[in-house]
């Protein structure tokens, strides 16, 4: 579409300019991500002498032997873990169960939801009656209140109803002559007709999940429950967490440098991202687009 | 057998002619329900999860009336008027809080906003498909990383206690500057943040637009010896108009939800003064102080001024003859 036996000098100029500075832009977004992984398995001296370097000359594993020689890490990875899953399988069966209800347009009611649901998006009660209600049910200090609160997102759950809208009819009537009710219908035919986008938006909800802070701090008091994010902050944030614990190690064992412990534990935290990452490129795209549908 | 029957006879009447084949309405409004039971268990979990953390809280936001008390609860606390909202416009942390937040959504406006307009424009105007390709690639992945992370990386960067980026000044200037106490860098290092974050992920929604752009469009303008600026300016940007005057809408209407959890995170005893935004103040307030009634009621002004913003910008965005989203 752009032709370049027309293109003038300062046009071409302008091509130059624009590789060059694309290609800058994507190293600013990576490099932070590769500095911090080879500042992790990088000594005293090598991070004093060589300040900034993409590869460590002598690495050592002694910042990851230390952060996770006490359990402080692991069990706020179990934690992060078991939000993570079940708190994804809470949104999942609470989202594709309304929106499929939603998704049928005789259904008596629909209108009303509908609209509970769009006003909900435009007007909330806010943070304090919120945390009062979360406080009212009892679920401070439980991992309830950080799933159940967010069960359901509206902005999904539009999308998936507009899906489930858009599937062939014909597939659901022929299952209805052959017998199946309601259920059995969601079931059999639309569940496995929505594969793609349930995975796509269970991805989205589980990014979200492994990546909630602010619930879990405001909910969660007790330390021994606090999810990965939340430890973060306290180790490398406010320097209030010793991570790991000297005493397991013998005497020889050099104590890893503050900077490279507090880059193990970030690497820690975004591996998981970065793993799922390819798939979330696949389909994450096609969710923002899917969005953007007005219904 | 039965139920089939019946099934396929009530979509019959339901699809064609639903009036003439259901004589009586109220009878067959109870009998649609019965039909549709499963339904409704279906939907009943959302139904209640929606009253309960979203309607039940709106419900909630009296307490701002009220000198409300724990222990006493919403129906027995003692109703006070609008003293709460008195007392917050009489407070001097309300010119701070409104000072620092529109600050901010001024920053974020200018120099946030355009970049993945700008970003996309640039990603478009690249003819080798694989260079274009990773790019992208790279640029979508801060989007999906937390806060948390990208605060602790700033702070692992910047930290004048051996941050990488301090040292390097140091070498150069023989000084250390203190980022993340300085309150003059506080706002530059949110908006910087948030565009190293989010621009990338910004220009897909764009790109997408520029993609369904007639490929012949761009071909009559080449015969007819349209330079490259000129197809820029007269193709590309009208095909985006819309996209980013929609854009311009959602973030008008939320000009007051500066980036909550990135400010909370970011903001230390130090910066405290230029940090705090309503959000913030509601949580430190309202959580750490246990002043329920007087922070729903910060919470409340926000979210009415918010409401206005989204119907206003709308209204004006209709006004000049584009499509708004409500």
């Amino acid at each position: 579409m752009n032709s370049s036996k027309y293109d003038s000098f300062g046009e071409r100029l302008f091509d130059v300019f624009n590789y060059l500075f694309l290609t800058l832009f994507a190293l600013v977004t990576v490099l932070p991500f590769v500095y911090i992984i080879a500042g992790s398995f990088a000594t005293e001296i090598e991070l004093i002498q060589r300040k900034f370097f993409l590869f460590p000359r002598n690495p050592s594993l002694s910042a990851y032997q230390y952060i996770f020689s006490s359990d402080t890490l692991f069990r706020s990875i179990g934690n992060s873990v078991i939000i993570t899953v079940f708190g994804t399988l809470t949104n999942l069966v609470f989202t594709l169960s309304m929106a499929y209800a939603l998704s049928r347009r005789d259904l008596m009611g629909r209108n009303f939801v509908m609209n509970l649901v769009i006003f909900s998006m435009l007007f909330s009660g806010g943070m304090i009656p919120g945390y009062l209600v979360v406080k009212e049910l009892g679920l401070l200090n439980t991992y309830g209140a950080v799933i159940l609160p967010g069960a359901i997102s509206a902005f999904n759950l539009i999308v998936i109803k507009n899906f489930f809208q858009n599937l062939p009819p014909g597939l659901e009537e022929a299952a209805r002559i052959d017998g199946c009710s309601d259920i059995g219908v969601l079931w059999r035919i639309v569940l496995p007709l929505s594969k793609p986008i349930i995975a796509t938006f269970g991805l989205f909800y589980a990014v979200g999940h492994w990546n909630n802070f602010f619930s879990a701090m405001m909910f969660l008091n007790d330390s021994k429950m606090w999810p990965l994010q939340v430890m973060l902050r306290e180790i490398v944030m406010l320097s209030q967490v010793a991570v790991g614990d000297l005493s397991a190690f013998d005497p020889e064992f050099v104590e890893p440098p503050d900077q490279a412990v507090k880059m193990a534990v970030i690497v820690v935290g975004t591996v998981p991202i970065l793993l799922v990452y390819p798939f979330l490129q696949k389909h994450f795209a096609k969710g923002v687009l899917l969005g953007s549908i007005k219904g | 057998m039965d139920t089939t029957i019946n099934h396929q006879a009530d979509m019959t009447d339901l699809d064609s002619r639903p009036s003439a084949a259901l004589p009586k309405r109220r009878k067959s409004k109870w009998a649609k329900i019965k039909k549709d039971y499963w339904l409704y268990i279906l939907l009943f979990p959302g139904l209640a999860y929606f009253i309960i953390f979203k309607y039940l809280p709106m419900w909630g936001i009296v307490i701002a009336f009220q000198d409300f008390s724990p222990f006493l609860g919403v129906l027995k606390s003692n109703w006070v008027g609008v003293k709460h909202f008195v007392n917050f416009f009489n407070n001097p942390d309300f010119v701070r809080l409104l000072r620092n937040t529109l600050i901010l959504g001024f920053y974020d406006l200018v120099f946030f906003f355009p970049a993945p307009i700008i970003a996309a424009l640039l990603l478009n105007e690249i003819r080798v498909g694989i260079f274009k390709r990773a790019v992208q690639t790279m640029i979508y992945v801060p989007h999906f990383i937390s806060m948390v992370i990208v605060a602790s990386m700033t702070y692992v960067f910047l930290t004048t206690n051996g941050g990488v980026v301090n040292e390097i000044i140091y070498e150069l200037s023989g000084q250390r500057i203190n980022f993340l106490a300085d309150p003059a860098w506080f706002r530059p290092l949110i908006i910087l943040q948030i565009m190293w974050k989010e621009t990338g992920w910004g220009t897909i929604i764009f790109l997408a637009a520029l993609a369904s752009v007639d490929v012949e469009q761009y071909e009559a303008a080449i015969v007819d010896g349209a330079s490259r600026f000129q197809r820029l300016w007269h193709i590309t940007l009208p095909a985006i108009s819309s996209t980013i005057v929609i854009l311009l809408i959602l973030r008008l209407g939320n000009f007051l939800d500066t980036g909550f959890e990135q400010i909370f995170l970011m903001t230390n005893s130090l910066n405290r003064s230029v940090a705090d935004v309503f959000d913030t103040y509601v949580y430190q307030v309202g959580i750490r102080q246990g002043a329920f009634s007087y922070s729903t009621a910060v919470g409340l002004f926000k979210s009415v001024v918010g409401i206005i913003l989204i119907y206003g910008s709308n209204y004006f965005a209709k006004k000049f003859g584009h499509e708004g989203i409500i």
